[in-house]
């Protein structure tokens, strides 16, 4: 009995696996490459507090909007077995609707007005969530046909809220959420996804969301017939994600002071559907694990890290990205996964015949 | 190789971790005939069809086939075909949006351009010797499931085939369907096919077959000609138990249910799938709808338990107006439903078995009331021990169970829940008979401690074994209810047949 468990905890961690062994190869890469790539230090800021940096502190933080996108995409991955291709459309709505509320006071721009604009753009990237959820759970419409709506006109309606600028905001609060907290060393975006983190861990902790999520993922039918609402389960995992987007959209407008509504998480969707996929879940839905695809958007970003460090051109980081996607999407496909398992089994085949006997 | 043997394998041993799926196993095939693959779920039937096929590797044993010096390794289904040795699964896997043509020979169409006018022809050729009623350029998806299996036998038998296994072919069909295929394969026997039948079906084992080879524990029991094996004694060879299987079982004194305290009733209750009927059942009363396939009974549990949309009607449990719409408004009824297609309606497979014996009653405690880690592993171990599940672990993904024991999961979700009511449709199909045994006295058990039990059934005779009523469906309707001494195979069959019998 013991050894089961075993043997199925292990099975549970394979899984993240391939986006490890992804972390830990460009880790050692550029150990190699540059001894120094991934020393820590502490220097003073502008404002003369002490914070951290180093091209680690630099992926993680930069990584941030990423990985809080692909918590969410996990979960609409997992329940309508489709993936969500408008989230950076809906980051830069989020974003500019954040902006706008900032300016509604002119100008003065109190902690209040801060968490105000925050709810309100949260509450509106949910409504755009449950637009989305809404086409894919009650028309079953194909999840990336029904995104695609809102992906082709979202940075439109972005461009119209407000009014067609790019206004910046300048004020000691948004830096704070873009950069450092005054006396806090730590980036605020890492902070912002340990929250994220622990948001989600205390939702599947103390909910059951998690179980129905996989189970209208996995068979819809047989979930109804359970009693689970499945058509308010894949909804509700469109709406976390358009929550999800309202927080990218939150650091991505506060890093910069200002709301590009065309550049603002641009081409973001792609990496955050990637990944969920390098973190070893099912793009055709079901079972998921949401701590995957938070290490996947770490290896994307630590790749694109280490290749501008290294000096690659703007404009050809793709396609270098490209290779190494190619190894990593690979690395986790079933067909390798057959192998090694079958290579694992022939290995250790040969030690359980002599235990197997003893055991008899 | 002796004179009219096909195929003989011997010794076959295959293990897998943890288990030892085949040892020692002996099977031999001789030319045109049809021989029965029997055994218990976990027997090793279809571990030994497997090998025979190429999806799995032997570990020990050889098989050698008519025509062929040496003993032959089969890797790959692929060269198991080249073997002369085809396979029909049980879920169909051709392609319903070709037509017939295009399926019999899609994959091995000859050279790079096709001669449609050619294949029909030969596809029309084939169809007719062997009498399958279907035509070449129909869409495949438009025959019904049994022609369409006829046409995946067809394609098998086209290519050189000595052997032919057919794995559960009728598991899907009624008894019309039934005889339409047996006549074929009675036509391939002629034709010197060797035929390995693997079913759960006694009877029909019995009406077709020329032999039985019977597996138990992946250890072969045997090898009889059906003549000279009765029925019970293949039943007793099957699970190992000297006949103390199906014949104990006895129907109680009837409970018939009625004026005693009635927990469910139904009037003109109607769904987008079923017409309007009434419907009641007592505490403690095992009830059944029985009809052919199609009849609607199915369709009319599906209704009491809002699983297709409800469209009228007026229903009371206790005595009380309740609104029932759709399944969770069941289930806080305190009803329960084990649906009919179990891999599609049933079974969560990727989730594991804990999760899936936890999944009905942690819905009806709630979103915000997740069972703990350690409730749910005692649920599920409290389960797995009661019905006798057997699996590796509560982790293991359901989906790698056999059928039996993924329906015992089932059973496990519905019981945990505690219902008043419980709807098992065709809890017994496609499991084997030990199982079959244990859901008929599970239900019986379960009555006596005062729960109501609807239960359906292909097998009339499991009917009559477990219920005290039985509700008589034809062409959508109720057509009648049996009770006391009417419950008899013959007055049921006559109720079926009623008054139609110009149909026939």
């Amino acid at each position: 009995m013991n050894k089961n468990t075993k043997g199925s905890a292990l099975a549970n961690y394979s899984q993240l696996l391939v986006p490890l062994i992804a972390i830990l190869l460009l880790v050692i890469f550029n150990l190699f490459r540059d001894p120094s790539f991934f020393s820590v230090g502490i220097t003073t800021n502008n404002n003369g507090d002490p914070v951290l940096q180093g091209n680690l502190i630099s992926i993680l933080n930069g990584a941030s909007e990423l990985v809080i996108l692909s918590m969410g995409m996990t979960l609409v991955t997992a329940a309508s077995g489709g993936q969500d291709i408008s989230v950076g459309a809906l980051a830069a709505i989020a974003g500019s609707v954040f902006v706008k509320v900032l300016k509604s006071q002119g100008g003065a721009i109190s902690p209040v007005l801060v968490v105000g604009a925050f709810l309100l753009c949260c509450a509106v990237a949910m409504a755009f969530g449950a637009f989305n959820g809404a086409l894919v759970s009650v028309f079953n419409i194909q999840p990336m046909i029904a995104t695609l709506i809102l992906f082709t006109c979202g940075r439109s309606i972005a461009y119209w809220i407000n009014g067609g600028a790019t206004p910046t905001i300048s004020s000691p609060i948004i830096s704070a959420i873009g950069s450092f907290v005054p006396g806090m060393p730590v980036p605020t975006p890492i902070l912002i996804v340990i929250l994220m983190g622990i948001f989600f861990a205390l939702l599947f902790r103390f909910t059951t969301l998690g179980l129905y999520i996989q189970t209208v993922g996995i068979n819809q039918g047989a979930a109804r017939l359970n009693g689970i609402n499945a058509v308010g389960i894949k909804l509700l995992s469109f709406i976390l994600l358009g929550a999800c987007c309202s927080v990218a959209g939150m650091i991505g407008v506060s890093r910069l002071g200002l709301i590009n509504h065309e550049t603002l998480l641009i081409n973001i969707e792609m990496d955050a559907i990637l990944a969920v996929a390098i973190g070893g879940n099912s793009l055709g839905g079901g079972k998921f694990r949401m701590l995957g695809s938070v290490l996947g958007a770490y290896a994307i970003q630590a790749l694109t890290i280490t290749l501008y460090a290294m000096k690659v051109p703007s404009t050809d980081v793709k396609a270098y990205k490209a290779v190494v996607i190619v190894l990593l999407v690979v690395m986790g496909s079933p067909k390798v996964k057959e192998t090694v398992e079958r290579l694992r089994k022939r290995a250790g085949g040969k030690r359980p015949a002599g235990a197997g006997k003893e055991a008899a | 190789m002796e004179e009219g043997i096909v195929l003989t394998m011997r010794g076959i041993c295959k293990s897998f971790p943890g288990v030892k799926a085949l040892s020692n196993v002996d099977f031999t095939l001789r030319r045109g005939e049809i021989h029965a693959l029997m055994g218990e779920n976990g027997a090793g039937k279809s571990t030994l069809i497997k090998v025979l096929t190429g999806v799995y590797a032997k570990d020990a044993g050889e098989i050698r086939i008519e025509g062929i010096e040496d003993a032959i390794s089969i890797r790959s289904p692929q060269e198991a075909q080249n073997y002369g040795i085809s396979t029909v699964y049980q879920e169909i896997t051709l392609c319903p949006n070709l037509t017939v043509a295009e399926n019999m020979f899609i994959g091995r169409t000859p050279g790079r351009s096709v001669d449609w006018k050619g294949m029909e022809k030969k596809a029309g050729a084939l169809l007719d010797s062997l009498g399958i009623p279907a035509r070449p350029k129909q869409q495949l998806g438009s025959c019904s499931l049994a022609v369409q299996q006829m046409v995946a036998i067809a394609r098998a038998v086209d290519t050189e085939c000595k052997v032919l296994i057919l794995d559960e072919p009728t598991s899907s069909l009624d008894d019309k369907e039934v005889a339409m295929l047996f006549r074929l394969m009675r036509e391939l026997k002629a034709r010197g096919v060797g035929i390995v039948f693997v079913t759960h079906f006694l009877e029909q084992v019995y009406e077709v077959s020329d032999r039985i080879t019977v597996l138990r524990n992946g250890e072969l029991v045997g090898e009889y000609e059906v003549e000279k094996l009765p029925q019970v004694e293949l039943v007793a060879k099957m699970i190992g138990k000297e006949l103390e299987g199906l014949s104990d079982i006895k129907r109680r004194s009837a409970v018939a249910g009625g004026a005693e305290d009635v927990v469910y009733e139904a009037e003109m209750l109607s769904s987008t799938e079923c017409r309007p009927f009434d419907f009641h059942i007592g505490k403690g009363e095992v009830n059944g709808f029985t009809g052919l396939l199609g009849s609607g009974r199915s369709e009319s549990v599906r209704a009491i338990f809002g699983a297709d949309p409800v469209t009228g009607g007026r229903v009371k449990v206790d005595g009380k107006s309740v609104k029932v719409q759709k399944p969770y408004d069941a289930m806080r009824q305190g009803i329960g439903y084990l649906p009919e297609d179990r891999k599609r309606d049933g079974i969560i497979a990727d989730l594991s078995v804990r999760e899936n014996i936890i999944l009905a009653y942690q819905v009806m405690k709630g979103m915000g009331h997740p069972l703990s880690r350690a409730q749910a592993e005692a649920f599920a171990d409290e389960y797995i021990q009661a019905l006798d599940i057997k699996t590796a672990s509560t982790d293991t993904p359901l989906g790698s169970l056999s059928g039996g024991n993924q329906q015992k999961v089932i059973l496990a979700r519905w019981l945990l829940t505690h219902p008043k009511y419980l709807i098992l449709d065709e809890p017994t199909r496609g499991i084997d008979v030990g199982t079959k045994t244990e859901i008929q006295r599970l239900v019986l058990k379960l009555a006596e401690e005062g729960m109501s039990v609807t239960f359906i059934s292909s097998e009339i005779e499991e009917m009559l074994r477990t219920c005290s009523r039985l509700i008589v469906m034809r062409d959508r309707n109720i057509v009648g209810e049996l009770t006391g001494n009417e419950l008899t195979q013959e007055r049921v069959m006559h109720t079926i047949a009623g008054g139609g019998k110009e149909d026939e």
